[in-house]
């Protein structure tokens, strides 16, 4: 698969990419300062995430393109993000658990592309790892102070979950670009991720006082860009409608 | 208050024939403060007379709050910033020294600092984290 490097970076800046922009929508109106400012310090690291991977994509793909350019001038069928990553904020509790069940498997995921045996991708994870363990930790105390806090948060929380579960099994799912990029060793293993995931899961959740949802049953489409959900074309048509409008513009 | 020498980002600079060739590190990977130091590093050095300048950008090692100088450390604290410390959290509050602090939030103003509260003189306070 020669193409496999390019889509796997795809998909590690999508995720980015479509997480920061969404968080980035709290700013200036999150329930409290300090978590308006976290949001949007949190989404400053994932996009300069963005600008790594996606740049290093852009370099692999060599067609001339730039990171810019696969940001704001691809459209939904291109994009290679999880599902989970793209749907709307709903309340600050979804935002939050969101952020979570995705932060649990980016740190895990970023640790083992340290190791990667393409020195390019090695880089940017070592320098995304120490900013992704950082949102891990403040994204898992605050599902623990709003699972264990009032009724109110509580049972936010909890519907919160039962929502985002179903969502958070694509992180896991692999196909032939993870095969093929496992082989060459450039990407880790995610079913030695998928433990590391449920064990950070299991115990914030517990902490948090929050009910693990059963049902295994996982919507995909989103990484292999086969469908992804109508929330993406919107979100999009707000990112990108600048540059469409008015092709090249910079400042 | 702080060089970007102190700071600990600058990771090289060498002629490379007749171009000086800066090497920089960025503190956090989405640091909006990027280009304007690397702008500003341009504009020093023109102003030394320094016509070909060539800034790269170094990604690894990754940058860390090791390489903060003891210099770097002294100014933070005398404006008012927590330098960082291995144990996790501020030594003392850059204020009224005291250590009896809480945390108010994982990040401050912004991504390279947390928010921080003095419970003696209760002034708040940025806290440069450690990384
Ligand atoms: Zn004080």
């Amino acid at each position: 698969m020669p193409d496999a490097l390019f889509e796997y970076l795809l998909r590690l800046g999508d995720n980015t990419l479509v997480l920061g922009h969404r968080i980035s929508e709290w700013c200036g109106k999150a329930p409290i300062l300090e978590e308006d400012i976290a949001l949007a310090n949190t989404a400053l690291d994932l996009m300069g995430q963005t600008q790594l991977w996606l740049g290093l994509a852009a370099e692999v793909e060599s067609k001339g393109r730039s990171a810019d350019d696969l940001a704001f001038l691809r459209d939904v069928w291109d994009f290679r993000n999880v599902l989970m990553v793209e749907r709307p904020n709903g309340d600050f509790g979804h935002t939050i658990m969101r952020q979570f069940l995705f932060d649990a498997f980016h740190l895990p995921l970023l640790d083992g592309l340290q190791n990667s045996s393409d020195q390019r991708v090695a880089e940017i994870a070592e320098k995304s790892v120490k900013e992704a363990s950082y949102h891990l930790e403040r994204s898992a105390d605050t599902v623990i102070a709003l699972g264990d806090g009032t009724e109110e948060s509580h049972r936010r929380m909890q519907s919160a979950l039962d929502l985002l579960w179903p969502f958070s099994g694509e992180m896991f799912l692999t196909d032939a670009v993870d095969d093929a990029l496992l082989v060459s060793g450039i990407a880790p293993d995610l079913s030695q991720i998928k433990p590391i995931w449920s064990k950070t899961v299991e115990k914030t959740l517990r902490e948090a006082t929050l009910t693990t949802p059963e049902d295994d049953f996982a919507h995909s489409g989103g990484k292999t860009g086969r469908q992804h959900t109508e929330d993406l074309g919107h979100m999009l048509a707000q990112m990108q409608w600048l540059q469409r409008a008015y092709p090249g513009a910079s400042w | 208050m702080i060089s970007i020498v102190d700071l600990g980002i600058i990771r090289g600079v060498a002629w490379q024939g007749d171009t000086l060739e800066v090497t920089v590190t960025p503190t956090y990977s989405g640091c909006p403060a990027t280009s304007i130091i690397n702008l500003d590093i341009e504009t020093a050095l023109r102003s030394h007379g320094v016509e070909k300048i060539a800034i790269k950008r170094a990604l690894s090692p990754a940058w860390t709050t090791d390489w903060l100088s003891e210099k770097g450390r002294a100014r933070l604290e005398e404006y008012g910033i927590a330098p960082p410390n291995p144990a996790g959290g501020p030594q003392r509050c850059p204020q009224c020294r005291a250590t009896n602090l809480e945390k108010v939030s994982q990040f401050g103003s912004t991504p390279c600092k947390a928010h921080w509260r003095c419970l003696e003189c209760l002034e708040p306070f940025d806290y440069f984290k450690c990384i």
